[in-house]
């Protein structure tokens, strides 16, 4: 069990390369319960989203989610998010554990809307099945029809006899949902997700085995990709960034920073030298300091080490050699094209 | 998995197994289980010296990396070649397969500092 920002939480239970492999290959369990939830409620509510969020919470639909982020006035993260809307007076946000507070703050320090922010990470406890068995496991569950939910849409309906809420999304490049519970339900609805995909080798899966299924899948990590010094444009996700909708925090930041205004950008890599180029470790190339790796590690799926790197814009191209600086050595490797995987359309 | 009697251990859970003047060095059992699935192992030169307490190199587990200490001093004489292509050798047998290096011994006395097996347990408090 590690430390993780408050919470008890294993980093692996049966091993990570073990439950990694259950998620590609069949279905795992994650008790992500860490997770942070805020309901904006009011007239307003909207306006209030798209004001302090980057998407254009406007064009949801009921029913349906997005990522987004939101930022600060000079344009760098204070966390990236998933916007839920519930109806049109109703939005609830899943953020980051270690940001929850800052987050609510900094929403409400936005707010002269007609709309109230609720701090509510107390009411849900939050379990995500992933893997192309995962719909099949939690069906034996819920009456909800869940082969008609699409990809990042959600529906309330009854888990294992208690009312939740079931998301089709996910954190490891897989199919799979994320569902909010009430958290006194949520150790047997845990136990009983285990049994219903008992017959398809299910695994719970720690926090090691998140970790390297969204590094494959090219999934930012708070504190490592996004910083309060990182806008999303340098992250590669400037299409979570909506600047033809209305005005939000940090818009006018990042006007400066597209374009030729954009000085470094998230690259991936792979080593080709002996070694695994791990978060924060330094990147050269042409034997000059360039950049930094913000994730890095062994692929289980691809069977290579490789990582996440901050560049400079002209060199955060596939195929360009870099070496990273590993225990005082440089060890060398190439830029590659994201994400690392992708599952295939089934 | 129990460790062998005859070995010599670390409190930063390095075994050595004398033969003559030859220690051979890996890590134990509670090591590797600690660390997890090992994927990557980063080994001294033939003909390195290492004085003890000396980092010898390193093994990474899909989360985390961890230098080795040597155990005792001498000149590497040998490493564990088949560990580059099977790292997971330390997983599965790290009291034999996964053997990391073997050296000459420059001062033999060294190892009567070390642990026993039973001191070494007690130490993890298995």
């Amino acid at each position: 069990m590690v430390d993780f920002g408050g919470w008890h939480m294993p980093v692996q239970y049966s091993g990570i390369l073990d439950e990694h492999s259950s998620v590609r290959n069949s279905v795992g369990l994650f008790d992500v319960s860490h997770m942070g939830e805020i309901e904006i409620r009011g007239p307003e509510a909207v306006d209030l989203v798209e004001y302090v969020s980057t998407n254009a919470a406007r064009r949801l639909n009921i029913g349906q989610v997005h990522y987004s982020a939101l930022l600060y006035e000079h344009g760098g993260f204070v966390d990236d998010i998933l916007v839920h809307k519930v109806a049109d007076d109703h939005f609830f946000l899943c953020v980051n554990a270690s940001n929850q507070e800052k987050d609510f703050e900094h929403i409400q320090k936005h707010n002269r809307f007609r709309a109230t922010a609720e701090f509510v990470s107390d009411r849900y406890a939050q379990i995500a099945i992933q893997g192309p068995n995962a719909l099949a496991t939690l069906q034996k569950l819920t009456p909800a029809a869940l082969a008609f939910v699409k990809y990042y849409w959600f529906v309330d309906n009854e888990v294992s006899g208690v009312s939740g809420r079931i998301a089709r999304t996910g954190y490891t490049g897989e199919d799979g949902f994320e569902i909010y519970i009430p958290p006194s339900d949520a150790p047997r609805i845990w136990a009983e997700l285990l049994e219903a995909g008992q017959e398809f080798g299910i695994r719970p899966c720690g926090l090691g085995a998140r970790n390297t299924l969204r590094l494959e899948a090219k999934m930012a990590l708070y504190g490592h990709e996004l910083t309060a010094s990182i806008n999303p444009f340098e992250a590669d996700l400037g299409w979570i960034v909506k600047m033809d909708k209305s005005d939000f925090v940090g818009r006018s930041a990042l006007e400066k920073s597209t374009g030729s205004g954009l000085k470094r950008k998230l690259a991936g890599f792979e080593m080709t030298g002996r070694g695994i180029g791990r978060d924060g470790y330094e990147v050269w190339v042409d034997g000059t300091p360039a950049g930094w790796v913000s994730s890095g590690g062994p692929s289980p799926t691809l069977n290579k080490n490789i990582g996440l790197c901050y560049l400079p814009v002209e060199q955060a191209v596939p195929g360009v050699a870099i070496d990273v600086i590993i225990r005082a050595q440089p060890v060398s490797a190439v830029t590659v094209p994201l994400p690392f995987y992708k599952r295939a359309k089934r | 998995m129990s460790n062998p009697e005859q070995y010599r251990y670390t409190k930063e859970h390095e075994w050595v197994s004398v033969d003559g003047a030859t220690g051979t060095i890996g890590i134990t059992d509670h090591a590797q289980h600690e660390l997890g699935d090992i994927v990557f192992v980063d080994l001294p030169k033939v003909g390195t010296a290492l004085s003890k307490g000396q980092t010898l190199g390193s093994v990474e587990s899909v989360k985390a990396v961890s230098d080795i200490y040597a155990p005792v001093s001498g000149e590497v004489i040998e490493a564990n070649e088949k560990l580059s292509g099977n790292p997971e050798l330390l997983n599965s047998d790290p009291f034999a397969e996964g053997w990391l290096v073997k050296v000459k011994l420059s001062s033999p006395e060294e190892t009567k500092d070390l642990l026993t097996a039973a001191d070494y347990q007690t130490y993890i408090g298995a």
